[in-house]
């Protein structure tokens, strides 16, 4: 089977003072229908501005972005904004990704009437049903988000998101402005309407437990770079690249053992700046392991195991 | 059946919105003593005819020159035998209109101009604001002098020449705004599921930049009444006969130790216009200011 | 008994407070009783809006002074009542024995003067001994070397350290008096997960070596799980449940909304297709329900629990304490 959307040699480039900051640094990476692929990393490793780019927020510096076959780089504008229905957003912060001007029912229309998919009485039907989807109850329909909690503005979110069927969602962060109780809603509610709707998500997180719960696939990067991709059990069970390792054994587990449990994984150092990176491994200042060879070109992803792909010196 | 619940529901917000700002306006004494000042102001104005004939102001009667206050001249009489009474309460309407069209019209400059640039940015951005640091490197005063004085004095050039000197100030209070919105993840949600630009001003940028405008048009208000009565006391706005309350001040002046009143009344006219909205203003920001908000 | 109250550092008996505006009064506590002794660690856990800032500034007596009030209750900090003190000896109070350190250590620094004197001006407020110079510089640097940053970089100003050496520096000028007790709130919160492990280790450290009593206020069970003897699960203004990590953390008996907690956090061990969150809201904190606040969302509910407050019961012969009807005699549990 093809990938519905698949991202090659992906490069974003912003222009800053003393020269580039390489948010997005050659990533390719392919999502099959009605999957979900985990992005995961800290803040600055690039997975928002991944997401952004493959919506269409901003423009990538090179590299292709190949939804459904056709190259959406190369392909005439008109093909483009009809593909672009067909992929939406999650916002991270569901309190400033809504016009407070608003109400609910206002906001989730408003893609349909951007768009004018249908008559106005429909659309006001389809906005209904939108909201059962999500479990907004239809009471809310007038309310404006600064009346609502941040599980329901989430929903909103999500509705808008579905409002013109699409097939690709891209979740940026969509959970990790919530508490606990509704965030386990939200991803809830995210599964079902995948399992229902067949969806296909991008799922950005910086949280690994979050990630491996909602994921077939996680990709980890760092500073732009993927340094790992496996499907998600694989990951915790046999993670490859020292950052992953590294990252893994950073969770904070809650039992009380790990308290009295010596950290003998904890890694050292800080993020270097993405503006302007040497050539090689970007994790190599941090990494235990580090050799000469992990700064003197780059690595690219090796495939260690079926489907399982690492980028780092050591897999040699 | 549905679209009415929807204007239901908008006005619903609207007015819930504008009973809450009410609230905490009323809450603040000065701006209400503000706000009382300047509705008695517009009354003046719209009733100017019932308060007093319009021929009153015009009415030269010799033997009635430079009278102090009395019953039948409430305000005195100036130095054509004037009622100065008459003179100010029909001058209320050059300074109301005055101060409100120039407000409402740099506020449609402001707006597009603003909302262009904040939004949009780059080159234009670059341009617009270039261009406006050179208007407003010369002192506001100077820049209505020199335009009334290029297209000559009356009320339309008056008009123009305030305008242009407040343009600029209210360009960059809209931009600095707007940019403050265009930088919520809203608007990035409405360019992912494909709003057009124009949409995006007119129902996500400028609907939520109001507040501050408001507040910057109210005041405005006063700064222009302010202009508008300084150009004409120096002979550069509104022409005499017309009773406008700075040419009143000017042609005031020769009197000055002869009859004081005649500076007095017009004087604090032009104060009470000008604090009125100074109020008004003080007490819409501290109303619509969210941070104020519990 | 004397003993034992020697060993006491902090006690709170029936906190309640609130907050007031013009439009309605909002009950961030009520009713919260704590008892820490000198060199334990506390976790305090709980969702947005549960209270757990609130007690901490009311210990250090910084509620919002307009709006927030302590309405019922005494804190007790060394057997001295805090609620009466005036706030001069207040002022001696905070930094010296109890000292605090909040979520974003941006805001808690000044960007204009270099760390180090940062530090400096924070051992001197409460310097007694009259330090030289050249001790007080001594101490800084000792402070950065124990937060672990080198001494040679407190010359810097803030903005040119990363979020978490900030809160390392931050941490430090907590400690810069050897205060008895610190109070972290979401110490972590804003940093990434690597350099968040980095931190909780240091502050894992810190407290062995110096033996500084601490609360650590946090969302995230993992957290308090790293550096805390103790847990309180806070909810709606009250501590549902009580005791020592092995017990709450570990063991089999919980408070409904505890056991919703946990089900809420997809774990990194099982592989639960779905997760099992708690159904509906928080309750409006201007109208709490009667009885228990948990009540209408708890899967367990019963006739009584919408009408009485549940009483706190001692479950077992540890430290374990719920506050659940569940629990009550005659209920069978």
């Amino acid at each position: 089977m093809s990938p519905l959307l698949e991202i090659r040699n992906l490069k974003k480039y912003f222009e800053v003072r003393n020269g580039y900051l390489h948010a997005v640094d050659g990533v390719n990476l392919s999502i099959e229908e009605g999957k979900t692929l985990g992005v995961v990393g800290e803040s600055g490793c690039g997975k928002t501005t991944l997401g952004r780019t493959v919506i269409g927020l901003e423009t990538p510096t090179s590299g292709g972005i190949i939804f459904n076959g056709i190259n959406l780089m190369t392909c005439s504008q008109k093909k483009r904004r009809e593909l672009r229905k067909e992929m939406q957003m999650i916002f991270q912060d569901p309190y400033s990704s809504l016009n407070p001007r608003m109400s609910v029912q206002e906001l989730i229309a408003e893609p349909l009437l951007v768009n004018r998919v249908c008559s106005s009485r429909a659309v006001y039907e389809k906005t209904a049903d939108l909201m059962d989807m999500v479990g907004l109850a239809q009471r809310l329909a007038s309310a404006y988000p600064h009346e609502l909690d941040g599980g329901r503005r989430q929903r909103i979110g999500v509705a808008r998101a579905l409002a013109q069927n699409p097939k690709f969602i891209v979740c940026d962060e969509p959970v990790s402005a919530l508490d606990v109780s509704i965030q386990a809603q939200i991803l809830n509610l995210l599964m079902d309407l995948q399992e229902a709707q067949g969806l296909t998500y991008l799922f950005i997180t910086h949280d690994l437990s979050v990630v491996r719960h909602i994921s077939d696939d996680i990709a980890v990067m760092y500073l732009g770079k993927c340094a790992e991709l496996c499907p998600s059990k694989l990951l915790f069970k046999d993670p490859r690249h020292p950052y992953t390792r590294a990252l893994l054994s950073s969770i904070p587990v809650p039992k009380s053992s790990s308290r009295r449990k010596p950290r003998t994984n904890i890694i050292r150092g800080e993020v270097v700046s993405p503006i302007n990176p040497k050539p090689g491994c970007r994790f190599a200042p941090r990494c235990p392991h580090a050799t000469e060879a992990c700064t003197a070109g780059d690595i690219p992803l090796k495939e260690v195991a079926p489907g399982h792909y690492v980028a780092c010196v050591l897999e040699d | 059946m549905a679209l009415s619940a929807k204007t239901r529901a908008r006005k619903a917000k609207k007015h819930s919105e504008v009973k809450e700002v009410w609230r905490r306006f009323r809450k603040n004494k000065a701006a209400m003593i503000g706000l009382g000042l300047a509705i008695l102001i517009v009354l003046v104005a719209v009733f100017a005819d019932v308060i007093v004939p319009y021929d009153r102001t015009t009415t030269q009667v010799a033997e009635k020159r430079l009278q102090g206050p009395s019953s039948e001249h409430p305000f005195g009489t100036d130095h054509l035998g004037r009622d100065l009474f008459a003179r100010i309460v029909h001058g209320s309407r050059y300074s109301l209109f005055i101060g409100v069209s120039t407000s409402v019209l740099s506020l449609v400059v402001g707006c597009l101009l603003g909302a262009a640039c904040g939004y949009f940015g780059g080159r234009l951005d670059n341009v617009v604001m270039r261009l406006l640091d050179v208007f407003m490197s010369v002192p506001p005063v100077l820049l209505s002098l020199a335009v009334v004085a290029a297209l000559g004095p009356n009320l339309r050039n008056l008009l123009i020449a305030i305008t242009i000197s407040c343009v600029p100030g209210t360009v960059r209070l809209i931009r600095s705004v707007v940019l403050t919105v265009v930088d919520q993840d809203f608007i990035d949600a409405a360019r992912s599921y494909g709003a057009s630009n124009l949409r995006i001003i007119v129902k996500y940028v400028l609907p939520n930049a109001i507040g501050p405008i408001i507040v910057h048009t109210t005041m405005n208000i006063a700064n222009m009444i302010l202009s508008a009565a300084g150009l004409s006391f120096i002979g550069m706005g509104v022409q005499p006969p017309a009773p406008e309350w700075g040419a009143l001040l000017s042609s005031a002046r020769v009197y000055m130790f002869r009859a004081p009143y005649l500076l007095y009344f017009p004087g604090s006219a032009i104060l009470m216009a000008a604090l009125s909205f100074n109020l008004v203003g003080d007490g819409l920001r501290d109303a619509l200011d969210p941070r104020l908000r519990n | 008994m004397a003993a034992a109250s020697e060993s006491v550092l902090l006690e709170i008996e029936d906190l309640h407070v609130v907050y007031q505006t013009d439009l309605s009064t909002v009950y961030a506590v009520n009713g919260v009783d704590i008892r820490l002794d000198y060199g334990h660690t506390l976790g305090l856990v709980g969702e947005t809006g549960a209270g757990k800032t609130t007690v901490a500034l009311s210990i250090l007596r910084l509620l919002p002074e307009r709006t927030g009030r302590v309405s019922r209750g005494t804190i007790r900090i060394k057997g001295r009542d805090i609620m009466t003190l005036p706030e001069k000896e207040m002022r001696e109070i905070r930094g010296q024995t109890v000292s605090m350190i909040f979520q974003d250590p941006m805001s808690a620094l000044n960007p204009v003067i270099t760390v180090g004197d940062q530090i400096a001006e924070a051992i001197l407020l409460h310097d007694k001994q009259g330090l030289t110079r050249v001790q007080v510089e001594e101490r800084v640097e000792e402070m950065l070397q124990m937060v672990g940053i080198e001494p040679e970089r407190k010359n810097g100003y803030p903005h040119q350290f990363s979020g978490g050496m900030q809160q390392r520096v931050v941490i430090s000028m907590a400690l810069a008096c050897n205060p008895d007790l610190l109070i972290a709130d979401e110490p972590t919160t804003a940093l990434d997960v690597t350099i968040q492990a980095q931190v909780l280790a240091m502050m894992r450290r810190l407290q062995e070596e110096l033996g500084t009593a601490m609360i650590v206020i946090s969302h995230d069970f993992g957290v308090v799980a790293e550096t805390c003897d103790f847990v309180a699960v806070m909810y709606a203004g009250e501590i549902v449940e009580y005791g020592t990590a092995e017990e709450v953390l570990d063991g089999n008996i919980h408070h409904p909304y505890t056991v919703g907690l946990f089900g809420s956090i997809p774990s990194l061990e099982s592989d639960a297709k779905r997760l099992s969150p708690i159904e509906g809201l928080m309750p409006d904190p201007t109208a709490l329900p009667p009885g228990c606040k948990f009540a209408p969302r708890c899967p367990h509910r019963m006739d009584v629990c919408t009408e009485q407050k549940p009483d706190t019961y001692l479950i077992g012969d540890g430290d374990l304490k719920i506050m659940c009807h569940l629990f009550g005699e005659g209920t069978g549990k």
